[in-house]
This record gives structure tokens, C-alpha cells and sequence, in this order.
């Protein structure tokens, strides 16, 4: 790295042929890590179609025929469906549910200040400021005692909890911003507060209801903790579970070829989330981080 | 302003002056404040608050019954050897990964956005969106999976390292275990969270440094500045606010890594030097079924990212202000 930067240094004189070294050390640098992000991933998939046997003798080369069937033993036999099944109620229930609670909160506490709201507010953004670590323990007591546990409706509670805070935060400050005419037009109007919100406030607030649930949908998805501690039973595992324990296991076996394939299943939705989502998910990063 | 009492009526700053009881009004104060507010009470404070008390207390699962037994805990994880080497590891990976991720992002955002030729006006360089997406791309991966994937390739045998090493030409690496060996097997971790994440705050910085009007670097480059100092003198002290926030992030992740080593070495690495401070919390609550002390690691790795967080900003305010004296 210190070479490379260096030459930068060097070449920041305007000469063309300085121009030209900076531009080529940084496309060698570039690409270096683009090959480095790229390499393990392509490899994965590559090894997720060759016969265990085969990965084991050697970690390169192309098979004669493609071996499928890691990926019927990941999706049958390690429960991988299932698990997809799982995540997406999951996922899709705690979504939906956080993204309306958490717009709804929001809302009241932007646009409708009372004696109190701020330190309500204040109380969210502590729930940022702590490890989640420090509430698993009690968490799964919490749980235990209400029957939640290991039962998807808990982790989908657990789940909106969790991004509650993050969601309000986001929002808080998207509705404060939206012009208070509006809201006193439809009033006058006769719309109630429910149909201001729904029918008037939340439309105006799409963009940025879209972008933290792009945030929301990731964190979500890639979620472990959570999932681990409080839902173990096997039946109800969620994708990052599943995987996890054919990961864990991998030290004892050496059938290979279904960890490879697993992998691809888990890494296939949301890569094909990311190509097609890409501008808006870089975009929705950028904002969503530096409020 | 008739119209924002009525706006406001159902705040109870007002509410005594003209309580409205509607269904219409009451619905939604039940629906919108109160139903989400139970339920981050009931499954986030609540926890965060039982957890401090539980700290206090000798409690060997839920058949039992806590007992209280004051700071017994915490001076016995003062003496509890592991415990101690699992907050050295945090704070191993707490000095190194978010000093390397955001000189790579910072270095890397610099040659797109401003590795273009230096005549005319400012310009990224060429395949600039190429390489954004690609380097993004680790962000949308599951931190599992990525554990998992990188565990395969450093496989000793098989592996896709080893077998690049010694395609090369490259004696010695034949069989040579990555995550088994006490020397590599913390650095090699942090390579791996540091893969994750260099893509994402490599884009925060690109937003921040398009956000710095052009002009600035023109009349730097007039001036003489070469890109390196452009980097060192206009750029880290234009988005030191971008900079703050990504090593407040990275620090606060540094200190949890749970997902990545639990996925690069579930037992904690050769002698333990990849196990960190959430893994042996697990450990205790979840194997040994030790809540009490389990709650007491989680207050003390509280009280780490609380303390960082606090240096992060005095640091930051101090510096700003020496900064801002002597501009």
C-alpha cells in the first residue's frame, strides 16, 4: 500500500505522463481488490458443483459434468428449504411490521410533540447505543415466560424490537421535515388522524420508507445472534442458522460439496437483490448511515 | 393557529384544555405510540435493565431461582484468565481493523474519485462504478456466510489459499493450517472482517468527498498539492465527521466479531486467540448455563464499547479543537 502511495504522491505533479502512473497505480491497486472480493466468491460457486471427493484433492479445476447433487443434499437433506422457508416469513412479517410500527412512532413523535416525546425519543437511541449481547440472557427468559420461545411469531417480535430504534431514528427526522400545511389541509378537510397518516403523510414518506427498508431487510436477513440464542429448535431454523451448523460441522466431515453449495443458496437472493437494487441500496446506505 | 391546537389536541401538554376522546383520536394513540413503544420496552430496555440486575446475582438457570450475591461476579471475572484474554482479543482487533478498513476505504475512494487525469476539472477514474459495486459487494453478504466461505478457503488442504500459495511456487504452504496456527490465526480473522467491510465506509467516504465542492481541490492542485497531500490535507479533515462515524461503527463491531470468528473457529482458535468476549459470554450462558456471570460479561463488554464511544469523541473533539486553532 505504501508504494502505491507513493507513486500517487509523485505523480500529483500535471504532467500527462505522471497522470498516466497515478492512473496506473490505481487501477493495479483496484483491481488487485477487486480480484481479492471477487476470487472467493467465484471459487465458492465453482466448488459448489464439483463432487466432494474431487474439492478435497484439489482446490482448483472445473468438473466433466456438474454435481447437483450437493445442492439437493443442502436443500433436503441439511434443511436448507426449510430454512428459506423460514427467513422469508420471518424476515417478510418482521419487515412489514417494523417498517409500519416503526413509520407510525415516528410519526407521532415528530409531528405531534406532547410532554415526554423527547425523553421517548431518547429511550430509542439508547437502544442503539447498547450491545445486544447484554439483553440475549434476560431476552430469552423474557421469551420464555410469555411461551415465545423457539416459536417464530418470538423471533419476528424479537426481530422488530430490534430495529425499531434504528427505523424511528431514520424516519424521525424524514417526517420532521415534511411541510406541516399538508397535514393541517387534510385535518381541515375532515381526514382523521389515521387517514392523514396513511392516505396523505406516509405516501409523502415513500423514498424514505424504501430506503430503510432496504437497510432493514439486510440487517434482517443477515441476522445471527438473535436467531441463535432464541430459536433452537431445528424445525424453525432461519438461513444464516442453517448454514451456521453445517459450517460448525465442518471440521468433522468431509463432505464438502454441501457446505459449498449452502453457501450459494444463501449468497443467490440477495446478490440478485443487489444487482437489481444496487443504485438504490448504495444510495440508501450512504443516507441511512451518516444522519 | 386555530387549526394547530386541534392538530395537537391529543398531545397531553394540551390535553387538559380540551380532551379529545374520539375513537379516531384515542385508536391512534394507542396504535401508534403506545403498541410499539410495549413492545421495545417489553423485549429491549426490559432485557437491558434485568440483564444489570442479573449481573448481581448467582443464577444457574431457569429452574433456579437468581441469587444475590453483589459484585461477586465481576471480581471473579477480574481473576478469570480467559475472560481476560478474550477482552485482549477485542481489543486487539479493536486497534487494528478500523484503522486498516478506513485507511484502505479512504485510499481506495480517493483513487476513484479523484484518480482522474489532473488537467481540466476534477474527474473519478475510469471503471470507477465497476469498482464501487464490485468492492460493495461483501456488505450484502451475511457475515456467516462470509465466515464460512473464508474458513473454506483457508482450508489447509483444498483450500483456495493455499492452493494459489503454492501454485506460485510457494514452499511451505502445503498443509499449512491458516486458522490452526496461534500466528496466523487472529490475523488472519481480521483480514477477513476487514474484506467485509472496506467496500461498504470505501462508499460513505466516496459520498463524503463528492460532497467537498471541486473547487477546493482545484485551487489545492494550483497550489502545488500533489493527490496525496490533496488526500491527507483537504479530504481527511473536509469528511472527519464521515471518519468519526465509520471508526465508531467499525470500534463498536470490533468489539463484538461474534458472527465472523463464530464462523472462522467456533472453539475460539488454537489456545484461544480468536475467541472473543460475546463468544465466551454465549458460552457461559448457553453451554453452562452460568446467567449470572454471563450477565456480568455483558455489562463489562457494555461498559468497553461505552468507554471506547466516549474516547472516540473526546479525542475527536480535542483534536478538532487544536484543529480549528490553528486554521
Amino acid at each position: 500500500m505504501s508504494a502505491a502511495r507513493q507513486d500517487l504522491a509523485v505523480g500529483g505533479s500535471t504532467t500527462s505522463s505522471g497522470d498516466r502512473g497515478v492512473a496506473v497505480v490505481s487501477h493495479v491497486v483496484l483491481i488487485i481488490w477487486s480480484i481479492i472480493v471477487l476470487a472467493p466468491v467465484a471459487w465458492t460457486f465453482l466448488q459448489s458443483i464439483r463432487p466432494s471427493t474431487d474439492i478435497l484433492s484439489s482446490p482448483f479445476g472445473v468438473p466433466a459434468s456438474p454435481e447437483w447433487a450437493n445442492y439437493s443434499k443442502a436443500w433436503v437433506d441439511e434443511g436448507l428449504g426449510q430454512a428459506l422457508a423460514n427467513t422469508l416469513i420471518v424476515v417478510g412479517c418482521a419487515l412489514i411490521l417494523v417498517m409500519l410500527l416503526g413509520g407510525m412512532c415516528s410519526y407521532v413523535l415528530a409531528r405531534y410533540p406532547f410532554r415526554g416525546s423527547r425523553l421517548l425519543y431518547t429511550l430509542l437511541l439508547a437502544g442503539l447505543t447498547f450491545p445486544p449481547f447484554l439483553a440475549i440472557v434476560p431476552l430469552f427468559g423474557v421469551l420464555n415466560s410469555l411461551g415465545l420461545l423457539n416459536t417464530k411469531p418470538g423471533l419476528i417480535l424479537v426481530y422488530v424490537a430490534f430495529a425499531l430504534p434504528f427505523t424511528v431514528f431514520f424516519l424521525y427526522a424524514f417526517f420532521k421535515g415534511l411541510p406541516e400545511e399538508i397535514s393541517e389541509a387534510a385535518e381541515i378537510d375532515g381526514a382523521g388522524k389515521w387517514r392523514t397518516f396513511f392516505q396523505v403523510m406516509l405516501p409523502m414518506a415513500k423514498g424514505g420508507m424504501a430506503t430503510i427498508a432496504i437497510m432493514n431487510f439486510l440487517g434482517l436477513w443477515n441476522q445471527y445472534l438473535l436467531p441463535v440464542a432464541l430459536n433452537t429448535r431445528q424445525e424453525n431454523y432461519v438461513l444464516s442458522q442453517a448454514i451456521g451448523r453445517l459450517a460448525a460441522q465442518a471440521g468433522y466431515q468431509t463432505d464438502f460439496g454441501k457446505i459449498f453449495a449452502a453457501a450459494v443458496i444463501v449468497i443467490i437472493p440477495v446478490l440478485i437483490i443487489y444487482i437489481f437494487f444496487q443504485r438504490q441500496l448504495q444510495g440508501s446506505v450512504t443516507q441511512g448511515t451518516m444522519k | 393557529m386555530p387549526v394547530s391546537t386541534t392538530a395537537a389536541a391529543g398531545g397531553r401538554s394540551v390535553s387538559r384544555r380540551r380532551l379529545n376522546f374520539s375513537v379516531d383520536n384515542v385508536s391512534f394513540w394507542v396504535v401508534f405510540l403506545v403498541v410499539p413503544f410495549v413492545l421495545y420496552l417489553a423485549l429491549v430496555i426490559w432485557p437491558f435493565v434485568q440483564a444489570a440486575f442479573y449481573s448481581l446475582t448467582q443464577w444457574n438457570g431457569f429452574n433456579d431461582a437468581p441469587e444475590f450475591v453483589g459484585l461477586r461476579n465481576f471480581v471473579q471475572l477480574l481473576g478469570d484468565a480467559t475472560f481476560l484474554q478474550t477482552v485482549g482479543n477485542n481489543l486487539k482487533l479493536l486497534l487494528v481493523v478500523p484503522a486498516v478498513v478506513v485507511v484502505l476505504a479512504l485510499a481506495f475512494a480517493s483513487m476513484i474519485t479523484l484518480g482522474g487525469p489532473s488537467r481540466g476539472e476534477i474527474r473519478g477514474i475510469r471503471g470507477a462504478s465497476f469498482y464501487r459495486i464490485v468492492s460493495f459487494f461483501p456488505y450484502v453478504i451475511p457475515a456467516i456466510v462470509i465466515g464460512t466461505i473464508w474458513a473454506m478457503v483457508a482450508m489447509p488442504d483444498g483450500g483456495l489459499l493455499n492452493g494459489v500459495l503454492m501454485a506460485v511456487g510457494l514452499e511451505g504452504f502445503d498443509n499449512f493450517a491458516w486458522l490452526g496456527r496461534v500466528s496466523t490465526a487472529m490475523p488472519f480473522s481480521m483480514f477477513v472482517i476487514v474484506w467485509g467491510f472496506v467496500g461498504f465506509y470505501m462508499l460513505l467516504f466516496i459520498a463524503a468527498i463528492k460532497g467537498v465542492p471541486s473547487e477546493t481541490y482545484e485551487a489545492a492542485r494550483i497550489d502545488g498539492a500533489g493527490r496525496l497531500r490533496s488526500t491527507v490535507s483537504i479530504t481527511v479533515p473536509l469528511i472527519r465527521d464521515n471518519i468519526q462515524t465509520a471508526v465508531i461503527y467499525l470500534g463498536i463491531m470490533a468489539l463484538d466479531a461474534f458472527v465472523y470468528m463464530q464462523a472462522l473457529n467456533a472453539n475460539g482458535g488454537p489456545e484461544n486467540t480468536t475467541l472473543v468476549i460475546p463468544q465466551y459470554l454465549f458460552r457461559m450462558a448457553f453451554t453452562k448455563s452460568q446467567f449470572g456471570y454471563a450477565s456480568a460479561i455483558g455489562v463489562c463488554l457494555a461498559i468497553i464499547t461505552l468507554i471506547f464511544a466516549g474516547l472516540v469523541f473526546g479525542v475527536s473533539w480535542l483534536s478538532g479543537g487544536r484543529d480549528r486553532r490553528s486554521r
